[in-house]
């Protein structure tokens, strides 16, 4: 069974089951397979609610290909210096908000909130950002990846730096 | 120039002498006395200083308002009728409750929400609800005269489409405050142009404010924190470029150019510098494929008005920077990432991602987040140590090499001038 016909429950299932594994790889301190949960030709970036309603477009991070994604994890393993912390995300349930069949799969635009908890090396767990992910899932039978993820962040404020991706 | 005169009234205890080194050496206490904070407000954010308040392009119609603070103090910034900008404090003359409480919006005048006392776009007290009390009693007094009452109005002075606004009669016309080499620059970057807001994020900061301005003054520490810029050329000591340091020392610039012969000399391979890592290459450097938008040959201008405010121009990332204190050891900065009018649509694909360079993730300036961190955890127990400023001297004037903290003691010079120190 192809995934243009796929049931919405099962499209759901590939969609969470997508951000269960992202938020596994960014959490386990796995940064360099991060970028594979993108396409090719992508765009990632991190934003706040406020710059989001007024159609802002920069971003806190920005890029629109996966090679970018690569060089962000490249420069926070050999270049950047910040303090050991890790985060834990905690991922809602996606609401899909419409879905395009595509020949070999479907086209899935879709929102899905998300909490971070930010852990530092020396002990305070705070709560670092939450917000909504507003993706663009390429689902396919062999793979899901995303085209686009627009972190919106609820606030405008960033405690001190964002090292690690959200 | 006028010379800003010293505070002689505001009494610090004898322990708080600076040090006889002068601008070489700095006292940790700066960083973390509680009282020193509370007088840098009337002293120095209320004193004959000049702050940044918001852009003129962000409230471009009459009635449009933006809120933001001078220090600590919260200030409504709005175009009037007649067109002109007016900053006054965001505060009733009643009792003391904000007036504005979005950060931005349009008004035909503001209202307290409290008791609906209501004010002008100048900041004028035009009415007070139940002024000649209700059927006949209560009330206020008929000698009460609202022209006595309102928040207090700031001087506004406008430079390139930036507003900067001043409590003090004391504060230098703004062309005299910044000298005729700062505003050319500003000039160079802003000048004859419409700038767009490309969006905005705020940091805090979690150390005491003047350590953000020294970092952004130091011109040593550019290219030993920050690896991303010396590896790609972007900003090395060795490049083309220099500093220059206005003559009440409190206002800024450093700048440089790409000097590809320069990417590789014998003084950086000599001092074994983490940042020398040539191995580091980028997957996608179209991030680093910017388009020439000045034609002098300067990728690096980084801009600083005493006391919180720097314009910045990396390549095509061009930001202002608000430096807001919070508490002694709180402080935010507030980005605003810009765009021009006239940008094509891959002029303006470059700007953001070229804003990767900045911003709290940014590859140049995350550590800069940080490293203010550090040093006010690193002095938690050092009220009585001192900073060493002896990079390049011990004065604070233009150079042409970057290897030097002269603005750094620049800032210094010009703190100690307004808070009497």
């Amino acid at each position: 069974m192809s995934v243009a016909t796929v049931n919405d429950a099962d499209l759901l299932a590939r969609i969470a089951h997508l951000n269960a594994a992202y938020a596994r790889c960014i959490d386990s301190g796995n940064l360099a397979a991060w970028p594979a949960f993108f396409a090719d030709s992508c765009l990632y970036t991190i934003t706040s609610a406020d710059n989001y309603a007024q159609g802002l477009p920069a971003g806190l991070m920005y890029a629109d290909t996966r090679g970018m994604l690569v060089d962000r994890v490249s420069a926070l393993a050999e270049a950047n210096i910040y303090e050991r912390h890790t985060y834990r995300h905690v991922i809602g349930m996606p609401f899909v908000l419409d879905r395009i069949a595509e020949r070999d799969g479907a086209r899935v635009t879709c929102e899905t909130p998300f909490l971070v908890v930010r852990i530092m090396r020396d002990g305070p767990s705070e709560i670092f950002a939450s917000g909504c992910y507003r993706d663009v899932a390429i689902v396919t039978d062999d793979a899901a990846l995303f085209a686009e993820r627009v972190v919106v962040c609820d606030s405008t404020r960033i405690d001190t730096l964002l090292a690690l991706p959200l | 120039m006028s010379t800003v005169v010293p505070n002689e009234t505001h009494a610090f205890p004898s322990e708080r002498a600076w040090p006889d080194e002068g601008l070489t050496r700095i006292p940790y206490w700066v960083f973390s006395d509680a009282e020193v904070h509370a007088a840098e407000q009337t002293e120095l954010f209320e004193g004959p200083t000049w702050s940044y308040c918001c852009l003129t392009e962000e409230i471009p119609n009459p009635g449009d308002y933006r809120t933001t603070f001078v220090g600590k103090m919260p200030v409504i910034v709005v175009r009037d009728r007649d067109g002109a900008i007016n900053v006054f404090e965001n505060r009733c003359a009643h009792r003391g409750a904000l007036l504005a409480l979005d950060t931005q919006g349009n008004a035909k005048g503001f209202s307290c929400v409290y008791h609906a006392w209501n004010y002008d776009l100048h900041g004028n007290l035009k009415g007070v609800a139940f002024k000649n009390g209700v059927k006949g009693a209560g009330g206020m007094p008929e000698r009460f005269c609202m022209e006595d009452h309102g928040p207090r109005k700031l001087r506004v002075a406008i430079v390139c489409g930036l507003i900067f606004a001043s409590v003090s009669d004391a504060a230098p016309e703004i062309a005299e405050y910044l000298g005729a080499e700062i505003v050319a620059k500003i000039e160079r970057v802003l000048g004859g142009r419409t700038p767009v807001v490309l969006g905005r994020f705020t940091q805090s900061l979690p150390n005491n404010w003047k350590l953000y301005m020294e970092n952004v003054k130091d011109s040593y520490h550019a290219s030993i924190l920050h690896l991303f810029f010396t590896t790609f050329g972007l900003n090395r000591l060795s490049q083309r470029g220099g500093i220059i340091v206005d003559a009440s020392g409190g206002n800024h610039v450093s700048y440089s150019a790409i000097d590809h012969s320069a990417r590789r000399d014998s003084d950086y391979a000599k001092q074994n510098i983490r940042s020398e890592d040539a191995s580091y290459k980028l997957a996608d450097p179209s991030m680093l494929d910017g388009f020439d938008e000045y034609h002098d040959g300067v990728t690096l201008q980084i801009l600083s008005v005493f006391p919180g405010f720097v314009l910045q121009q990396i390549q095509n990332a061009i930001a202002v920077r608000q430096i807001l204190p919070r508490d002694v050891d709180r402080t935010d900065l507030h980005w605003t990432y810009l765009g021009f009018a006239d940008d094509t649509e891959a002029q303006r694909r470059t700007r953001l991602k070229q804003g990767n360079l900045v911003g709290p993730a940014g590859f140049v300036s995350m550590e800069d987040g940080c490293v203010g961190g550090f040093v006010q955890r690193g002095i938690a127990a050092a009220s009585g140590e001192r900073a060493v400023l002896e990079m390049g001297g011990a004065l604070a004037e233009s150079t042409e090499t970057r290897a030097t903290e002269t603005s750094v003691r620049g800032f210094w010079k010009k703190y100690r001038a307004v808070m009497g120190l």
